[in-house]
């Protein structure tokens, strides 16, 4: 962990991995895209619909996903000073939020012509919409002090309080009587999606996933760069 | 290909899901780049007026 706390070694890092995650980015997207759209079968249930599920279950596992990242280097970063991974948070938190946004949207889109309506005050979506205001309560955290290392020890104290938001959003659908339907992936007995449902899900999941890399990435090396800029604007000023 | 576009009588929701998610994504990847290559050019910016300055 502490070997990529050098922005050196983390920049060699991310040059090796950026260029096979966006090509990994658009193979992926290009044959999850056809299946999501053609090369699957509609349900017998929901039609044509159930082609939403493709983008709003990705979307709802990386909006997830990103936020237990956030969490982590939130931790390591109040636990051990690690200035990369206090930036790591801060790189994660606006993708997190996007994700978050469109698995709110796309599934108010899904809910309309299967349910009869865009929303429902239940346990899975407002436990996800609370993690959608976790996530924009944290950037704002960070906006709100002019001290840096103020900012960023309040913005990670709200990410770990936060955590506790994630087991209620996965079992929150068990818990609670709701419209949105079980989990039909993530069982321990195994998914109870059919197979050629499951391939176009899969594919659009790792699209999402090395998405997020290349983005991650991007935004890492920015924070990198806006760090190195005010500590030579700071030694500046000594002079 | 026409087959491949009837997405029946929910086709609207259908297509703004893709659409949002498409637009969402595309901006947030063109933005995140275009600020990271903006702070390379500031630090080397940043760096060759130290040397000038020296």
């Amino acid at each position: 962990m502490h070997r990529f706390a050098n922005p050196a070694q983390f920049n060699r890092l991310a040059d090796a991995v950026m260029p096979w995650a966006m090509v990994a980015t658009v193979l992926l997207f290009g044959a999850g895209l056809y299946y999501a759209l053609a090369g699957s079968p509609p349900d017998y249930q929901q039609g044509e619909s159930v082609r939403v599920m493709y983008v709003h279950v990705p979307a709802a596992w990386m909006g997830m996903f990103v936020y237990v990242v956030m969490a982590v280097a939130s931790f390591a970063a109040l636990a051990w000073r690690h200035p990369l991974a206090l930036l790591a948070g801060k790189a994660a938190a606006p993708i997190g939020a996007t994700f978050t946004a469109l698995a709110l949207i796309t599934g108010a889109l899904w809910g309309k012509p299967m349910w009869g309506t865009y929303w429902v005050w239940d346990g899975r979506l407002t436990s996800v919409l609370v993690q959608f205001f976790l996530y924009l309560g944290y950037m704002a955290l960070w906006k709100s002090m002019e001290d840096e290392e103020k900012a960023g020890n309040a913005a990670s104290i709200l990410a770990l309080v936060g955590l506790v938001n994630i087991p209620i959003i996965k079992f929150s659908v068990d818990w609670w009587s709701t419209l949105h339907q079980p989990a039909s992936v993530m069982r321990l007995d195994g998914p109870t999606i059919d197979g050629a449902m499951l391939v176009p899900l899969f594919l659009m999941a790792a699209a999402y996933q090395v998405y997020f890399t290349v983005v991650f990435i991007w935004r890492m090396k920015f924070e990198i760069n806006n760090r190195k800029l005010s500590v030579m604007r700071s030694v500046d000023m000594g002079h | 290909m026409a087959e491949f576009l009837d997405m029946g009588k929910h086709a609207v929701f259908i297509w703004t899901a893709y659409g949002f998610s498409a637009a969402a994504l595309v901006v947030l990847a063109l933005r995140s780049r275009a600020s990271q290559k903006a702070s390379e050019e500031q630090v080397a910016a940043a760096r060759a007026r130290r040397k000038g300055d020296n």
